[in-house]
């Protein structure tokens, strides 16, 4: 059976209805184009990249949010936003200049890397026993949701599940947590800075 | 009579981004979802 080759008019509808194949279709379909119009521009493949990505996002989020009204003309509108896009960025680069490293200068040689750092890993994992320490204190509801949110990553909506409370209930305890934790940390004259 | 953009055209060159950009644009478009407000304003959430 012969494959129909699906309108572009087509293609953004299905993606408003929830059709993400369809979008994975419309960018390989004027990937280059558009990419390569933005090269042609900026002549720099990493900043092009960030400019097509930056572009896609835009054209995503207005398609998502049903701001989309320009039926038939998918590639002229996509091609404007980017174009747009090239234009803040070197609007951006006239105020905040950039540069290449060279051979006699190489900006990682004045950037300091933290993470070599000996005393300040020292002290940052000093900071972080403290404050398990003053987690320790507060009330186990409490201590269990901050635990959960901090430390695992776990959204609201996960805690909610895995505590047997709702949504509400978990954020008033993430929030009392956080009053608390300040409360022992003033009572008691903790500094957790460096 | 030539067409303003026809130098731009002839001086862009055939390329491609890079598969990562697709794959996180992809992955981007799926990570977002839309919910209506009480003035029934779209309003854009991140998926967890």
């Amino acid at each position: 059976m012969q494959k129909q080759k699906l309108d572009d008019g087509v293609l953004v509808k299905n993606y408003i209805d929830g059709n993400e194949r369809s979008l994975e279709i419309l960018i390989g379909r004027h990937k280059q184009r558009i990419y390569s119009f933005i090269y042609s521009k900026v002549l720099d493949r990493d900043v092009a990249e960030d400019i097509f990505q930056d572009t896609f996002i835009k054209v995503i989020n207005t398609l998502k949010l049903g701001n989309y009204n320009e039926e038939g003309k998918f590639l002229p509108w996509v091609m404007r936003i980017g174009h747009n896009l090239v234009i803040d960025h070197f609007r951006k680069g006239n105020r905040m200049p950039t540069f290449k490293n060279t051979e006699e200068f190489d900006i990682f040689s004045v950037l300091s890397d933290s993470s070599l750092n000996a005393e300040k890993t020292l002290i940052k994992d000093q900071i972080h026993f403290d404050v398990r320490r003053i987690i320790e204190e507060l009330p186990e509801d409490q201590k269990e949701v901050l635990i959960m949110r901090i430390y695992r990553d776990m959204s609201f909506k996960e805690i909610s599940d895995s505590t047997g409370v709702s949504i509400n209930t978990a954020l008033g305890r993430m929030r009392y947590a956080l009053i608390n934790l300040r409360k022992i940390i003033d009572k008691n004259k903790i500094i957790l800075t460096n | 009579m030539e067409k303003i953009y026809t130098k731009d055209l002839l001086n862009e060159k055939k390329l491609n981004p890079k598969e990562e950009t697709i794959s996180f644009l992809l992955n981007y478009s799926k990570s977002v979802g839309v919910v209506k407000n009480k003035k029934d304003r779209p309003i854009m959430f991140h998926l967890n």
